[in-house]
């Protein structure tokens, strides 16, 4: 089946002062139609640039490299003009942002800004009266209790559970076939952030659009996502299915990340890890692989040369030397499904 | 919000009864009174001590702040000292044209600032903006009284156009000739008052279009322009009530210089004279009703506040019960 977007050797660079920026380093990856891709990393590694990047929304002094290609049902969304984008921002995707309370207008009212999005793209020419029956449709869909009442409140009168699933709202009206999420659940306490992805898992039945997740957190990504990326300093470390990815995860990051989320089942005086150190500077990447400086099992040529992607069946694929046949990997405990401390 | 509205009707006329002492102790304390126009040299001590008590100005300060406390609380704001005749209908008379006058100024240079600042602050750094800036610069260096000269020598003097001052050419009554009066003034004005309101809108936009409910508008597909004028617009508009609340004041009671630059038959240029003549009851009226406008002024804008911004009034809601 054709991939609803495909993503091909997309660059991204920021010009500052200091220098230019490689925030995304040629990544490849497709979306599927009415799939969850997770878009997985810490802060800084380029998910967000990466989702920016889809709806045209990088702006000076950011630069979306020559050579970069983003295929939406085939068609090069780079190659937009102003006139097309605002036909595919909101309509053709949407997005919904990390913290509600800073991306609603303080000063308008939650109906008007959910009107907004469908009136942007009122081809049918629907009557005003019309839209805002279907902003309160779209309210009561993702559970405001007394959705009328809601469509003349200000963001400020809402709590944030509440506030997020406005934006959920506001997103889903025009019916997009792509949501982009970028870290919804991360300004939110525990107990609604299992709501507000349990909300998501529902519309995506019901409405049938693909989703990409950005996240650093795994534990979002385990319930959610179908095709999982990792990313590290603006590359694709390892992707693949959910299963491939939790249960034969390759990349020594991937394992890093694991081992760092918080688990319940596990003594509680053992100490939360960390991965030590921090992310490369971008203005300089190193020459061979990023995470080398982090990595328990770098090798001398992790230093000297970037690993290329290797294949390892079913859409699984990984940049890491380990992989290498010529690697000495008795150390490397490849069949702990990334419980290295165990 | 009406508890406070009310506390703040009390705070207004405790700020009232202290301007009006103070401003009464400050004018005694000047050098010189209105007595001096009617005494001549060769008055006996007698006569002099007679027209001192007809004047009122043999009593103590306080005794005269009180006389005439008593009777402003009653409305009366006393008899003028030099024309003879009772303050209020000789204000209450220029206030129309300073209304029009200062009424237009403000209108013209809030329906161009506003955009204007809007421009510079959404093209920042670019030739626009630089364009826009500079103008706004110029217009807040440049002396309103130079600036109004230049206006009079170009337009008058050189090109014959517009006439340099009063309100009416004599025996003519038309509104275009009233217009064509108040170009030059309005014009003065503005300018003036245009480049710090440019400059403070410039700023909160730029602010603003790096909010983020600016990048979801445009996830939306929301236009640039429409963003501008219908997410950005509103949040910017709070420094503007605050100036606006301030020049309230200037807008009842005009502007010395302008007035008196166009002669401008306004209430500015008329207490200008009264203060020339130490005409007490003439500038304690002026005053007053400066001063009463001006807290007004703000405390309009602070009621405006909550409807620019609906997360104020919840503020003052709380705040007041």
């Amino acid at each position: 089946m054709e991939p609803l977007v495909h993503i091909n050797n997309l660059s991204v660079s920021y010009f500052t002062y200091a220098g230019e920026v490689q925030s995304v380093r040629g990544i490849s990856f497709n979306i599927e139609k009415g799939k969850t891709t997770a878009l997985v990393g810490e802060s800084g590694c380029g998910k967000s640039v990466t989702s920016k990047s889809l709806l045209g929304l990088i702006e000076k002094p950011g630069v979306i490299k020559q050579g970069s290609e983003i295929l939406y049902e085939g068609k090069n969304i780079l190659e937009f003009t102003e006139k097309e984008w605002l036909h595919f921002r909101g309509k053709e995707c949407s997005m919904i942002f990390q913290d509600a309370l800073v991306s609603l207008n303080p000063t308008m009212m939650i109906g008007k800004q959910i009107m907004e999005n469908l009136q942007n793209h009122n081809k049918d020419n629907l009557p005003t009266g019309e839209i805002r029956r279907k902003a309160k449709e779209m309210l009561d869909l993702v559970g405001i209790p007394d959705a009328e009442a809601c469509l003349n409140k200000y963001p400020h009168e809402l709590s944030g559970g509440m506030r997020q699933r406005v934006m959920i709202a506001t997103a889903l009206i025009t019916n997009p076939k792509l949501l982009i999420a970028d870290e919804p659940t991360t300004a939110l306490d525990v107990t609604i952030q299992a709501q507000i992805l349990e909300l998501m898992k529902e519309l995506q039945k019901k409405l049938g659009m693909a989703i990409i997740m950005i996240t650093h957190d795994l534990g979002v990504v385990a319930d959610m996502a179908d095709e999982i990326v990792v990313m590290y300093a603006g590359k694709i470390v390892e992707k693949g299915s959910n299963e491939e990815i939790f249960y034969n995860p390759r990349h020594p990051y991937t394992w890093a990340l694991m081992n760092s989320v918080p688990r319940l089942d596990l003594d509680s005086k053992q100490e939360l890890v960390t991965i030590e150190g921090t992310i490369p500077d971008m203005i300089q990447p190193p020459k061979g692989c990023a995470f080398c400086s982090r990595c328990p099992y770098a090798m001398n040529i992790c230093a000297q040369h970037m690993p290329q992607n290797t294949d390892l069946g079913d859409g699984h694929q990984v940049a890491c030397w380990l992989t290498d046949p010529r690697a000495d990997v008795s150390h490397v405990p490849f069949l702990t499904g990334g419980a290295v401390n165990v | 919000m009406v508890k406070y509205c009310l506390k703040k009707v009390a705070q207004v006329l405790i700020v009232m009864l202290l301007i009006s002492f103070f401003s009464f102790a400050i004018i005694d304390l000047a050098p010189g009174d209105i007595s001096s126009s009617y005494i001549t040299e060769d008055m006996t001590a007698e006569e002099k001590a007679i027209i001192i008590e007809k004047l009122g100005l043999d009593k103590s300060m306080p005794e005269q702040y009180l006389a005439w406390l008593s009777e402003a609380l009653k409305g009366n704001f006393g008899v003028s000292l030099s024309y003879k005749t009772p303050v209020m209908p000789m204000l209450t008379k220029r206030l129309p044209s300073t209304i029009l006058l200062m009424g237009v100024s403000l209108l013209t240079s809030l329906t161009l600032s506003i955009p204007l600042g809007l421009i510079a602050g959404y093209k920042k750094n670019t030739w626009v903006d630089n364009a826009i800036s500079g103008f706004a610069y110029f217009g807040m260096s440049i002396p309103s009284f130079y600036f109004g000269m230049l206006l009079i020598i170009l337009f008058t003097a050189i090109l014959h156009v517009l006439p340099s001052s009063g309100m009416h050419s004599v025996g003519v009554n038309t509104p275009l000739d009233t217009f064509q009066h108040m170009i030059m003034p309005v014009l003065t004005m503005a300018l003036g008052s245009m480049a710090s309101k440019v400059r403070y809108v410039r700023a909160n936009t730029i602010g603003q279009l790096a909010e983020e409910y600016v990048l979801a508008a445009k996830a939306k597909g929301t236009s640039s322009v429409t963003i501008l004028f219908r997410h950005v617009l509103k949040n910017t508009l709070l420094p503007i009530i605050t100036i606006v609340g301030m020049n309230m004041a200037s807008l009842v009671c005009g502007s010395f210089i302008i007035e008196s630059l166009f002669g401008w038959p306004g209430i500015g240029s008329f207490a200008m004279e009264a203060i020339g003549k130490r005409d007490y009851p003439i500038i304690m009226a002026y005053i007053m009703l400066s001063g009463f406008i001006l807290v007004m002024g703000n405390f309009v804008a602070d009621i405006l506040y909550s409807f620019a911004d609906p997360r104020i009034k919840r503020g003052i809601d709380t705040a007041n019960g």
